[in-house]
């Protein structure tokens, strides 16, 4: 086994960067890759090398002239392609702009304005990345690296001084000492809960075992929530270091990585990463010359949302169904295979290794007393600039929604600051955050006091035109869907409080129907056996708590204030526009619609189900559903 | 089962080495052979294993990534998860279903071409709403441009028929 000598590396690499004059970075995210940034990688290799121009696409011996390499996910995904040259950020770019890319902006250093971002509340254009809102807002520390490296080469990973940390914990460190970096950092878990990771280890470290494990949990299951994809494609490296590192601290030989299978780009690349580390002799045996042996297998999930949860992951990865089990003993005492394990989350395992290269004391620095550090937010749904961010603990919704994210945009996608209705904070198990929490710091402890979590970190902003109710049912329906049904009350209480959800937005619901759906809420929180149950009812009673004139409108007036529930609209032609075409006539299957042709039409309500099929026909916007 | 499916079904086992741990492992490679998990190839593989093969089929029907019924030619995944569904995925998968003539309890086209799976977030909410048709992502989808998409496939099928 070869011993890396991480500062040789480093050294030859800063060596031959230098003889680069241009380097051109393409975002390979899953975002940009949908929006074909792969097919403007090529032309740009195929215009430059047409043109003579020397192209190198890895930093090593002989390399000049025109660097060209892509990324991980730089996190400004609806901006998407995206791409740099030198320190001029382009966005939206299309594989016909890349001949003039090359002739202004790579040969003559000049931008090409039309593909600047353009701010859509002022206009104003920005040419540099770092001075975009979006991006100047944030405190990119984990991310740091995420976007501008290539995740493909684990020597520009060692430039930026990853695995030094590693190097040190190995070589010069005891476990011991290991573990209480990781505990006076203050660190705590990003997976959700926010246990301290320092504390996990400690446990962990003190069992007894012939063999530990360590495994990271990539099984990013909440919907609306991709940062853990972002940093396992962008920055896979960072991943196995803390994993390293944690192997090195409890005493672990075998490291599992699971990855949700829905996440092919995030598997690939991480698989990539850990056949370059055991060439470069980083992982495997006698790692950094310390005696100690680590292996990471990769294993990927089969599509179960449960298998988030610690003990159902591990049932999963012994080849068993993924049902969680009661707690203890915990996995620091029998976790894999029975044996002591650590189980850490993607975020958190990629915070270690720059834990360890700059203190716990500076990192302390960041965030707040309770819970220091960064955390990672997708900031998704009804805003203009939807994405991956990256701020410390305590900043704040209207931080985050309003300066970093642009605005709340309304149906037609326009900012619209007074649009803004709630977020929905850490998905399924999450709840929802009103206009009287926009000045909220977000943290661990502030979140749960207000019923809601930090959760894995999905950020879902939602405008006026959302009806909660739904919102509810949806996340309902989806906990319903994914429960294991191994324990009663999430099983069947899941169930019920999606049929009660059902029949409120169907009219149907009485106003006894809301308070047993809170007493069943309450009963499902605190009887369930794993953390999907228990934090299931979050969302029906924060909507509840926050919304509940919404559910009375539907409860007692019969109607959706927002017209979102179809069972409770009243659809209804408007004479002036209507110009008598027939066309919904014909399309409607219960014949409930009226009118000789030209003249306008009506609809008898009696018959009409509802179905909305007449207003979706309608070419002349006459038809709407009112309340 | 035929003499060449037992012959993928063993080398797909002895590359993990007979080890019943590695049971999801394996079925997705046999999934990822034959589009779904034929009954025979899974009570081989619980045979093999040394396992029950209810339990075989307890995990195969635990999952949602394993099919115990044949797929369709080319999958089409619509992301149902809560960015894609505040905007509006639903009217996708309606317009979808529309134009494969599916159901709720029907995923798969008559003529076996599609297979329709709406799933919990694919991870690209940046993008939302967005579609996978075999394996290539569609970004910020309507239900003209599904339906533009599968007519496009269609196409593609009946010139190389």
């Amino acid at each position: 086994m070869p011993k890396p000598n991480l500062a040789e590396i480093k050294n030859a690499y800063d060596k031959h960067y230098k003889n680069i004059t241009k380097k051109i970075i393409i975002c390979a995210g899953t975002g940009c890759v949908s929006s074909g940034s792969l097919k403007i990688f090529e032309a740009f290799k195929k215009g430059l090398e047409a043109r003579k121009i020397n192209v190198s696409l890895h930093i090593s011996e002989g390399c000049r002239e025109v660097y060209l390499t892509k990324s991980g996910c730089q996190g400004f995904c609806q901006q998407g392609p995206l791409l740099s040259i030198g320190d001029i950020f382009y966005t939206k770019v299309k594989e016909s702009d890349v001949e003039e890319l090359i002739e202004k902006t790579v040969l003559k250093s000049e931008p090409v304005e039309r593909l600047l971002y353009k701010n859509p509340a002022d206009g104003k254009q920005y040419a540099k990345s770092e001075e975009i809102p979006f991006y100047k807002k944030q405190t990119r520390f984990l991310l740091r690296e995420c976007g501008k490296i290539n995740p493909g080469d684990i020597n520009e990973y060692i430039s930026r001084g990853g695995y030094f940390g590693a190097a040190r914990a190995c070589a010069e460190m005891t476990p011991e000492e290991v573990c209480k970096v990781i505990s006076d950092s203050g660190l705590r878990g990003r997976g959700g809960g926010g246990f301290p990771t320092g504390k996990k280890w400690d446990l962990t470290r003190l069992s007894k075992g012939d063999k530990k494990y360590v495994i990271c949990n990539g099984d990013e299951g909440d919907p609306g929530a991709f940062m853990d994809r972002s940093v396992m494609e962008g920055d896979p490296h960072a991943v196995l270091e803390g994993m390293i590192i944690a192997a090195r601290a409890i005493g672990a030989d075998e490291g599992y990585i699971y990855v949700r299978m829905e996440y092919p780009l995030a598997v690939e690349r991480v698989r990539f990463a850990i056949k370059q580390a055991e060439e470069a002799g980083i992982l495997g045996c006698n790692i950094f010359g310390s005696g100690h042996n680590f292996k990471i297998n990769v294993m990927e999930g089969a599509g179960a949302f449960v298998c988030g949860e610690e003990t159902a992951l591990i049932a999963s990865v012994e080849g068993e169904r993924g049902m969680p089990r009661p707690k203890p003993p915990f996995p620091a005492q029998s976790g894999l295979f029975g044996r002591p394990t650590v189980i850490n989350n993607v975020e958190t395992l990629a915070n270690i290794g720059k834990i360890m290269t700059i203190g716990a004391a500076e990192f302390r620095k960041m965030g707040t007393a309770a819970s220091p550090g960064t955390k990672t937010f997708a900031l998704t749904g009804h805003v203009c600039n939807s994405g991956l961010v990256e701020v410390p603990f305590g900043a704040t919704i209207r931080q985050i929604v309003n300066e970093i994210a642009g605005g709340t945009a309304n149906d037609r996608g326009e900012a619209d600051l007074n649009a803004f209705k709630a977020v929905q904070i850490g998905g399924p198990s999450g709840g929802c955050l009103t206009k009287e929490h926009m000045d909220l710091p977000l943290d661990f402890d502030s979140l749960k006091s207000v019923g809601a979590m930090v959760g894995s970190g999905g950020l879902v902003v939602m405008n006026d035109k959302t009806c909660m109710v739904n919102i509810a049912k949806f996340f309902m329906g989806f906990t319903q869907n994914e429960s294991c049904g191994k324990c009663v009350s999430c099983r069947e209480g899941t169930k019920q409080m999606l049929n009660m959800l059902n029949d409120v937005s169907e009219g149907k619901a009485t106003i006894k129907t809301l308070d047993l759906l809170d007493g069943l809420a309450n009963v499902v929180k605190v009887s369930s056996l794993c953390g999907l149950g228990k934090s299931a009812p979050n969302p029906v009673l924060s909507t509840i708590k926050y919304f509940k004139d919404e559910y009375l409108a539907h409860i007692k007036d019969k109607t959706c204030p927002t017209n979102n529930c179809k069972a409770l609209a009243k659809y209804f032609i408007d004479a002036v526009k209507c110009k008598g075409c027939t066309a919904c006539k014909r399309a409607c299957p219960a014949g409930a619609i009226g009118g000789e042709v030209k003249q306008a039409h009506k609809i008898d309500a009696a018959k009409c189900i509802k179905c909305g099929a007449c207003a979706a026909t309608c070419k002349f916007g006459a038809i709407s559903a009112g309340g | 089962m035929s003499l060449e499916k037992l012959n993928d079904v063993i080398a797909i086992l002895n590359e993990y080495d007979n080890n019943p741990s590695k049971l999801i492992p394996i079925l997705q490679k046999v999934q990822q052979k034959y589009n779904y998990l034929p009954q025979d190839a899974m009570t081989f593989v619980a045979n093999s294993l040394g396992i029950a093969p209810s339990k075989v089929y307890g995990v195969a029907t635990f999952f949602s990534h394993f099919s115990i019924v044949p797929k369709g030619r080319h999958i089409i995944k619509i992301c149902d998860g809560t960015a894609c569904h505040v905007k509006k995925s639903e009217g996708i998968i309606n317009a979808a279903k529309k134009r494969l003539n599916l159901t709720d309890e029907k995923h798969t086209s008559g003529d076996f071409m599609f297979t329709l799976e709406c799933v919990s977030c694919l991870g690209a909410c940046g993008i939302a709403p967005v579609a996978v048709v075999d394996e290539e992502v569609h970004p910020q989808m309507t239900p003209e441009k599904i339906t533009a998409l599968i007519d496009a496939v269609y196409a593609k099928e009946k010139a190389n028929a």
